[in-house]
């Protein structure tokens, strides 16, 4: 077990966001966290990462566990000037060799003397995820990695995902909005809802009753089922419209 | 020491030594959009200059106590309810009129108040050097030491905790680091001038700078031209010092932002 979570609740303002959440993180399994808006899905991994405090329950990790985090929004302001090789020395100093490996693993080696403002949205985010790699993590924790990649873009990322989970053995945590390609890429859903509602492989989530009635029963069930080839995905920029009508 | 007699010589050192401090600092201010902070925390320092007059202590202790009252006090607000820049316009403001209504009650003391507002470079004394220096060199080492983790902060606070960096810590670092310019400047360009040392430099740097490190190296150059030009041209035309070494400023915001545009359309040509 790399982390665990116990009875989890957290406040933000005066507002319960979480509450009774357990969740454990074991080595090389990938999770997916889904969830409607609001739901508490980012605040769960800021949680585990450590940037917010309980207000009740606890966050127990395996001693000396590195943690690989790509937060949601990443915006770099336009004034600040920053190549890629800079940002992953950030906010250590680290060998070339050693960012080179992780631009590699993460599918943009050829990006280290880009500026970030420069880069496309996926090249930014396996910019992140490689940020997220140097510290060879014993758990990846991504906050919506494909937001704003298109169908291919992001079915790319996340067989570049597999690919790392592979290479280092690694746990993955992820949220994702994509129903049907979380479908097909995690080995465990958790389905959210300021609680877990229900967790388990894909196909017995698909199939719960609470996962029906957060996603309807109607397309965005559908969709949740369906499994998407990702060998002829052109043309199917579209598709994403959808998942934002079943949230 | 018969050099520092001259009293040119003194205001270019003085200069040079806001521009040391105060350029590098101003780049975070620009990344991390607190151009307005700068602004309010100097304002705010007219109030110290009031209170250091009345109860008769130094202009840059009394300065630099409200600067760091100001900035924590704005900093311990800002997230409850009001929007930041609310809080820095009744703050800034409030201090500042607070500051010119207790100046007023100052009789025995004749106040050039236009010299807190404005500054008097040609005023520095050989112990205003001193404080100069030692706060810019303050100023450097701080951003040195914090240099990464600040930058790490500035970019995105959950990236900072995840790292083991506290980003409350390195905004504290950067406000106690922000109220010692302020109070180093205020003799210099004024109260009134100084967010403009702070972000002019900085915006200048910003098309010529491919990594935050140069950015900051050549906003100090930049702030440096400047002062150089700044306090040249003032002699020259008899104008005041403080402002014209702001326009200088300006121009070479100007002209660094068309090289800017010239090569953006190079690069675009390629």
């Amino acid at each position: 077990m790399l982390i665990t979570a116990e009875g989890l609740a957290i406040k933000l303002g005066g507002k319960t966001i979480l509450h009774h959440v357990d969740l454990t993180v074991n080595r090389g399994e990938i999770i997916t966290i889904v969830g409607p808006n609001g739901s508490g899905k980012s605040t769960l991994l800021r949680a585990l990462v450590g940037a917010l405090a309980p207000s009740s329950g606890r966050v127990t990790k395996a001693a000396g566990l590195k943690i690989g985090y790509v937060p949601q929004k990443l915006q770099i302001d336009p004034t600040l000037p920053l190549t890629v090789n800079r940002f992953l020395n950030l906010p250590k100093r680290v060998a070339r060799v050693a960012t080179q490996n992780a631009l590699e693993q993460a599918g943009a080696a050829q990006l280290g003397n880009r500026q970030m403002s420069d880069l496309s949205g996926g090249q930014f985010q396996r910019v992140l995820l490689a940020r997220a790699l140097l510290s060879t993590p014993d758990v990846l924790i991504l906050d919506e990695p494909t937001q704003g990649l298109d169908q291919p873009g992001s079915a790319a990322f996340y067989q570049q995902i597999e690919q790392v989970r592979r290479d280092l053995n690694c746990a993955v945590l992820m949220v994702s909005h994509e129903l049907h390609v979380v479908m097909a890429a995690s080995d465990r859903v958790v389905c959210l809802n300021g609680h877990v509602c229900c967790e388990g492989a894909p196909e017995h989530v698909a199939s719960a009753p609470e996962y029906r009635a957060l996603f309807g029963t109607g397309t965005g069930g559908a969709l949740a089922l369906y499994r998407h080839d990702h060998n002829h995905s052109h043309d199917h920029h579209d598709h994403h419209h959808d998942h934002e009508a079943a949230e | 020491m018969s050099l520092l007699d001259d009293f040119t010589v003194r205001a270019l050192l003085g200069g040079l030594g806001l521009a040391l401090a105060a350029a590098p600092l101003g780049c975070f201010v620009v990344w991390r959009r607190m151009a307005y902070f700068g602004d309010a925390t100097a304002h705010a320092s007219i109030l110290g200059v009031a209170l250091a007059l009345g109860f008769s202590i130094s202009i840059f202790t009394g300065a630099l106590v409200v600067a760091l009252a100001m900035a924590l006090i704005v900093t311990a607000l800002s997230g409850r309810g009001l929007a930041t820049d609310t809080i820095l316009g009744v703050m800034a403001h409030s201090a500042l009129a607070f500051g010119l209504v207790a100046v007023s009650f100052l009789p025995n003391i004749r106040v050039d108040l236009m010299a807190y507002l404005f500054g008097d470079i040609l005023a520095v004394t050989k112990i205003d050097l001193a404080i100069i220096w030692a706060g810019a060199v303050a100023v450097v080492a701080l951003l040195v030491w914090r240099w990464n983790a600040m930058l790490t902060a500035t970019l995105n606070t959950d990236l900072a905790t995840s790292t083991g960096i506290d980003p409350r810590r390195e905004q504290l670092v950067l406000t106690v680091a922000l109220a010692l310019v302020v109070a180093v400047a205020i003799k210099v360009v004024g109260a009134l001038l100084i967010a403009a040392m702070l972000v002019i430099p900085a915006a200048a740097a910003r098309p010529l700078a491919t990594t935050p490190e140069r950015m900051a190296f050549i906003s100090t150059g930049i702030a440096a031209a400047a002062v150089i030009v700044g306090l040249r041209a003032a002699f020259a035309l008899d104008t005041p010092t403080g402002p014209t070494i702001v326009c200088a400023a300006a121009l070479l915001f100007a002209i660094s932002g068309g090289i800017g545009i010239i090569t953006q359309a190079h690069k675009k040509d390629a």
